[in-house]
């Protein structure tokens, strides 16, 4: 063996020695890499896909034509503008059902499809192309999505690249399947032009309208914001299981200053020693890393259908079942991993290092220390607080939100010991026994050993404090509202205008419907911000049940005569609007400025919304006849209404929905949502968990000397276990009671700040203190069990060994 | 013969059996389409219009041109049709139609060449020919009469980097090719309908990067149509259109085979349109020096002789590099010839590519 | 061998070396006593290398440390010198066998053989897989003088080997310590505040108020 090897080995002989501590560190850095490397896969999982998305069906690269409000593009027109020069080709894109699975279906003409536009390259081959355009046609799909497809009904071909649950058809087969009938949904105008064209309308005088590339509404800008909320959460775990690899590693390396003076005294340079650190740490780390990297990829995997189920929901976005490694996953997780490793353990390192070889004959002023230390936390706390009012107070945007939330938490874990010691230097005041007097005391001198096991307790709780009151405060609002939102009984769509038409017909003759409502809207922008300008017929379902946060007076009378619109909370946040402020829609007629008479919560949507009038809408756009209609009904009709629409109609799935099935399917969305949320949440919860039993376990070995006289004294093992538990109780519940206003903290950032920022509206907080009082207990389960197996071991400590303590000369 | 048109289009589409069924398909089978005969005789303006019967036809126009400088210009307009499946087919309205367009337009001086292509689906509008007034059109490439005759014609197109917007008028009768416009491409049988308008007077503008040219000159128009010209061991053409100076025109190509035999037949066009068919081994056409164009060697300079009527020609490429980079290319350009005689046409030269 | 000029250490304004001249020549053996808080220990620390002096410089071996770096120094120590402490300092999560190897090891001098043969003189056979705590502290004593000697260092230091043991126990150690030193021809500094242990040397010198006398 080498010398630097003899060297390394004995640096490793320690871990042998205490397999506690060795569990602790390699647990709590693979915990650490694990939650932050899960999160990072799914992130990375959805960021590729979107990629793949884009590259595929970014539609949005190219300027588009399309009629007027977003409606379809004749044939007629496709023919002008193309023998005008203009180079556009057609796209038909709709949602096809095939065997009761749904599809996203891309109907394309490969002959004019510009270079780079949606379902191009995906054709193959020239003679592929032949096939492409002539019947029976080819669907062009990833695997796993042309095996939805009922066995044998369809030609197929399939590309693994093409995101799943897009399908790619000719433009003929596309036309039929999604029964266009010639209407063409977009035109994607080729990048490069011939000059001089004239504009769209002029050439067909059918209201057609130049939407230029829009980098804006691209998936990953839209999911952002969830993305950056499950990093925060990667995050938080990592830096929590941080604190365990920080004070595991601490600790060894104090113990073994002993052993590194000996080396030292035997020949080992003080840089060849610090090396020999290093490397022993990179090892552990490696070897903990490839464990996280493994668990979070576990979590990863059985978190994705969430995930995809959560992103689907909120943003149609959609990612493959399967998770996929990237060789940037596992460079960057090790890198975070060993970084992590290296911060935690540098001040530490850095002790090592300058560790005199000669042992300083007087006993270490552990107290003068200390008090040092809780100063010196305490202003830290103070200087990060401030920073933390100036955050709340000028911060803007979700990178401030998560820095004042950062900010707020560091203080608070910073305060936690001197706070500590503040609440025991009060509690000796009242002691009044010698053995009190002692364990208050002793207490106070355990600080500076289980505080950071102590810290991350206060992080997990807080956090789950704050998170469980914003999913729980979120799901009352958005219950409330769905409720309110969905007032109509029924929901209805027919399939073209002329069953539509008779549809409605059919319903207004029946006894029980009261009303039937139009629901039809156009797509406009203000300032680039997307939005729907919705037209409702005045009712009283509207006037009676509609949510509204803000209000001017008689809004509804106000919306009916077209003098005002009612925007949406997402859409008043993006588009800078208040009350009384003016839109200007635009659309056909005389110049139309509409007030802002009212604000209302539309959680979940990511686009803007705007409603008018019915007949203000149809007035000023030439729409096709409504195809959508809310039906209200008396009490108890639906079932047999719906009964009697599908017998009549013959209606396909989703053509009449009742309000029961929407709003489970919204309500589904929303678990879905947030069960990523909760899940991280508890894994955090459970390695804070993990942190204060470790060091719990690491102080049990390290207290024997204290413990030995008082046994000497003539308390009995059994007493002193008890107090030892005790004491990681009361220290606990201490802790557990600062988390709970820690965590109406966080959760008031999360709802008025981050969220706002993320998702553009803003839900009331609640106060649960049930789930405080579930937490805390749960936090003095947490401790007890800690403190119960150095306890228990305690208690069961040999006498001889208690002994050894006075007969070790040391 | 413009052969070479259902190449052009076969071979965006089918491309992959080019080199195992002779040039760019067109020795497939042509089961199902109408099949070519010699007791078809054409009639106009109805046969100006399109026969989607068949599996490929062109309109095809080549111009011999020169600026205000003297300076010789070449151009090209091309309007293809291919069926992509033969007819009878239920669903062939709108999208589903089997017709595909393709159109190629081309402007060739001694020092460039330009080229554009577009391609366009059948039963929409975006391109087609029509009758009442007649109108050959893809995008906004179109030529287009008052009437339903070809005798007076506007002809324009336009490129990312040319435009070209001439009027040609005709200054002698269409001239039917081959046996009454039928016209035999091999010892086999294949033939195509063919005719030709190679009397044009040309006179319009050519746009070169926005600087407008005035041009004026002759122009040759070639209808063919057809569902099987070539057989499976003919692997590409060489074919000529030369004005001579007394008026005449001669049209010749030399079809060749994988064994390196050839078959060249022609048509020599008197002053006022009279036609010879002119039979293989009258003609003898053979290549001088060769260029290193885009993609494989192809001959720019040819010998070709009419023994019976005294011409021995050099016909020389404008620019050798007359290559068109099309999805299927091939060569076309400007030439002139010098010999017994004088003057200019146009060459055409398929299937030297290397692959 | 070991050549000790004008020696000067000062913790504040306390001297606790005063101008220390000192020389000691190959295989040469010699006791430095002193009471308590003459500068015995810091003498030896000084020549070990393990602290700086104010003033003066040590020779080791040809060797001028005030003129080597941590890791020159270092490497003199692992090379030349053999250190024994009163508290025995061994590895507490070595095994018997495994401290004794470690400073030969380190040294790249490993001679399984010898580290053997050290074992059974010293009495350590059969306790080679102990740990230190398993050890009475005479057998502890004996596997840090066996970690010294393994390595066959040219020059032994040794401070209070027996100051923990008692007296029969401490006589034994110090009959095996000189013995080995004897056998190796190794040059030998003992420090002590027993007559009794000093007698036992050819050369005694003492130390007062950091001063040899």
């Amino acid at each position: 063996m080498t010398g630097f090897g003899t060297l390394l080995a004995t640096l490793l002989s320690h871990w042998r020695r205490r397999p506690w501590q060795l569990l602790a560190l390699v647990v709590g850095l693979a915990a650490a890499t694990a939650l932050w490397s899960g999160v990072q896969a799914l992130n990375a999982q959805a960021r590729a896909s979107y990629d793949r998305a884009a590259a595929v069906l970014g539609g949005d690269r190219f300027a588009a034509i399309t009629g007027p409000g977003g409606q379809a593009v004749s044939v007629a027109d496709y023919a002008a503008l193309r023998r005008a020069g203009w180079r556009v080709s057609p796209v038909l894109d709709g949602s096809w059902q095939a065997g009761g699975d749904r599809f996203r279906l891309l109907g394309v003409e490969p002959l004019t499809l510009p270079a780079g536009a949606p379902g191009g390259g995906r054709i193959g081959t020239e003679a592929d192309l032949v096939a492409f355009v002539t019947p029976p046609y080819r669907l062009i799909g990833s695997p796993e999505t042309l095996a939805r497809l009922p066995a044998g009904a369809w030609a197929t071909r399939a590309d693994p690249e093409l995101p799943p649950g897009v399908l790619i058809a000719d433009i003929a087969l596309a036309d039929r399947l999604l029964a266009r009938d010639g209407r063409i949904d977009r035109l994607l105008v080729a990048p490069e032009q011939p000059g001089g064209l004239p504009p769209p309308d002029t050439l067909t005088g059918t209201g057609l309208t130049l939407t230029p590339p829009d980098e804006s509404s691209d998936l990953a800008q839209l999911t952002d914001s969830f993305h950056l909320n499950l990093t925060a959460f990667g995050f938080l775990s990592f830096v929590v299981g941080l604190f365990i690899v920080h004070s595991t590693i601490g600790l060894a390396f104090e113990q073994r200053r002993p052993m590194v003076r000996t080396l030292r005294a035997l020949g080992v340079g003080r840089w060849r020693l610090t090396g020999a650190l290093l490397a022993e740490l990179l090892v552990l780390a490696t070897v903990a890393a490839a464990l996280g990297m493994a668990l979070g990829y576990g979590i990863a995997g059985a978190l994705l259908p969430d995930v995809a189920a959560s992103l689907r929901g909120l943003y149609g976005a959609e990612l493959p079942g399967e998770l996929g490694l990237r060789a940037g996953w596992w460079l960057t997780g090790f890198a975070m991993a060993l970084a992590g490793t290296l911060v935690a353990a540098l001040s530490a390192l850095w002790r090592l290092h300058r560790l005199p070889v000669l042992a300083a004959a007087q006993t270490e002023a552990w107290y003068g220390a200390q008090l040092r230390t809780l100063r010196l936390q305490a202003a830290l706390a103070a200087a990060l607080a401030l920073a933390a009012a100036a955050l709340a107070w000028r911060g803007e945007g979700l990178g401030a939100g998560f820095a004042l939330m950062a900010a707020v938490m560091l203080a608070a874990v910073l305060a936690l010991p001197p706070v500590l010691a503040l609440v025991l230097t009060l509690a000796r005041r009242r002691a009044r026994t010698p053995v009190a007097e002692w364990f208050v005391a002793e207490s106070r001198a355990q600080i500076g050993g289980v505080s950071l096991a102590l810290m991350a307790l206060l992080l997990a709780l807080s956090v789950n404090i704050g998170v469980g009151a914003m999913v729980s405060s979120f799901r009352a609002t958005f219950l409330d509202w769905l409720d309110q939102r969905l007032a109509a009984e029924l929901y209805v769509r027919g399939a073209d205008a002329g069953q539509a038409a008779a549809m409605t017909a059919w319903l207004q003759d029946r006894p029980e419907v009261l009303a039937v409502l139009p629901i039809q809207s156009v797509e406009l922008s203000r300032g680039g911000y997307p939005y729907f300008l919705h037209g409702i017929r005045d009712d009283a379902m509207y006037r009676e049940s509609w949510p509204l946060l803000q209000a001017a007076e008689a809004p509804w009378d106000r919306v009916a005569d077209g003098s005002g619109v009612l925007v949406s909370e997402q859409f008043a946040r993006a588009a800078g609007l208040a009350l009384g402020d003016r839109l200007t829609p635009g659309g056909a007629g005389p110049a139309w400025t509409p007030e802002v008479v009212g604000i209302y919560p539309d959680y979940g949507n990511p686009t803007g919304q705007a409603i008018t009038s019915h007949a203000r809408l149809t007035a000023r756009w030439a729409l096709p006849p409504p195809t959508r209609f809310a039906v209200r009904l008396t009490d108890g009709a639906t079932p047999q209404v719906v009964a009697a629409l599908n017998q009549r109609f013959a209606l396909g799935p989703e053509q009449a929905v009742d309000q029961a099935a929407l709003k489970a399917v919204s309500r589904q969305v929303f678990e879905r949502t947030f069960a990523v949320t909760l899940a991280l949440n508890v894994l955090t919860f459970a390695v804070a968990g993990l942190a204060l039993l470790i060091s719990l376990l690491t102080l049990a070995g390290m207290r024997l000397p204290q413990l030995a006289p008082l046994w000497a004294l003539g308390l009995t093992r059994a007493r002193l276990a008890r107090l030892e538990l005790v004491r990681a109780l009361l220290l606990a519940l201490v802790t557990a009671a600062l988390a709970v206003p820690l965590g109406v903290l966080v959760a008031w950032i999360l709802l008025a700040v981050v969220n706002v920022e993320a998702f553009g509206w803003r839900i009331p907080l609640r106060h649960y203190p049930g789930q405080w009082l579930q937490l805390g207990a749960l936090a003095m389960v947490t401790a007890s069990l800690a403190a119960a197996l150095p306890a228990r071991r305690l208690g069961r400590t040999p006498p001889a060994l208690l002994l050894r303590v006075f007969s070790d000369a040391r | 013969m413009r052969a070479r048109l259902l190449p052009m289009l076969a071979g965006v589409l089918f491309a992959a059996a080019a080199h195992a069924q002779g040039y760019a398909g067109l020795g497939t089978d042509a089961e199902g389409y109408g099949v070519v005969s010699p007791d078809y005789r054409l009639t106009f303006p109805r046969d100006h219009q399109p026969h989607p019967e068949f599996r490929i036809e062109w309109w095809y126009v080549t111009a011999n041109l020169s600026g205000p400088d003297g300076a010789p210009l070449g151009l090209q307009w091309t309007l293809f049709r291919q069926a992509v499946r033969p007819p009878g087919d239920t669903d062939a309205d709108g999208w589903a139609s089997p017709q595909v367009w393709m159109g190629h337009a081309a402007v060739t001086t001694a020092r460039e060449h330009r080229v554009a292509e577009t391609f366009a689906r059948g039963g929409v509008g975006q391109a087609g020919v029509t009758a009442g007034p007649f109108e050959a059109w893809i995008d906004d490439w179109a030529m287009t009469a008052a009437d339903d005759s070809l005798d007076r014609l506007r002809l324009r197109a336009r490129g990312a980097d040319f435009s070209y917007d001439l009027t040609l008028r005709a200054e002698g009768p269409l001239v039917p090719q081959g046996q009454d416009g039928y016209s035999v491409k091999s010892a086999a049988g294949q033939a195509s309908h063919y005719y030709s308008q190679p009397f044009y007077s040309a006179r319009g503008t050519v746009t070169l990067d926005g600087r407008g040219i005035d041009v004026s000159g002759r122009a040759w128009l070639d209808r063919e149509w057809s569902s099987q010209p070539l057989t499976g061991a003919q692997t590409g053409w060489d074919w000529f259109a030369l004005h001579l100076p007394d008026g005449a025109k001669l049209m010749a190509y030399r079809l060749r085979s994988a064994d390196g035999s050839a078959y060249v037949p022609g048509t020599w066009i008197a002053a006022d349109g009279t036609p010879t068919p002119l039979a293989d081994g009258v003609l003898e056409i053979e290549p001088l020096a060769w260029h290193r164009a885009e993609g494989g060697e192809i001959p720019v300079r040819w010998r070709v002789r009419y023994p019976d009527r005294g011409l021995d020609l050099t016909v020389a490429a404008l620019n050798p590099d007359s290559f068109m980079t099309t999805a299927f290319p091939y060569w076309e350009g400007p030439v002139s010839y010098t010999g017994t005689h004088r003057g200019e046409g146009y060459l055409e030269m398929t299937g030297y590519r290397d692959d | 061998m070991l050549d000790v000029q004008n020696l000067t250490k000062r913790y504040g304004a306390l001297t606790i070396l005063d101008g220390v001249s000192l020389t000691l020549g190959a295989g040469e053996t010699m006791a430095l006593v002193g009471e308590s808080g003459s500068g015995k220990s810091t003498l030896l620390h000084l020549i070990a290398g393990l602290d700086a002096p104010d003033a003066g410089r040590v020779v080791l071996d040809g060797r001028e440390l005030a003129a080597l770096d941590d890791a020159g120094r270092a490497a003199a120590r692992r090379d030349l010198v053999g250190l024994v402490f009163q508290q025995f300092n061994l590895v507490q999560s070595l095994t018997v066998a495994q401290n004794i190897a470690l400073q030969a090891r380190l040294a790249g001098r490993h001679d399984a053989g010898r580290a053997a043969r050290l074992s059974e003189r010293l009495g350590l056979t059969g306790l080679e897989a102990r740990f230190p705590e398993q050890l009475s502290g005479g057998q502890q004593q004996r596997v840090a003088i066996a970690r010294a000697l393994a390595a066959a260092p040219p020059l032994l230091l040794a401070d209070e080997p027996t100051g923990n043991l008692d007296e029969a126990t401490g006589d034994r150690v110090m009959d095996l310590l000189l013995e080995l030193v004897a056998e190796a021809g190794m040059a030998l500094i003992l420090v002590t505040h027993s007559p009794r242990l000093a007698g036992r040397l050819r050369r005694v010198e003492r130390l007062h108020a950091g001063r040899l006398e």
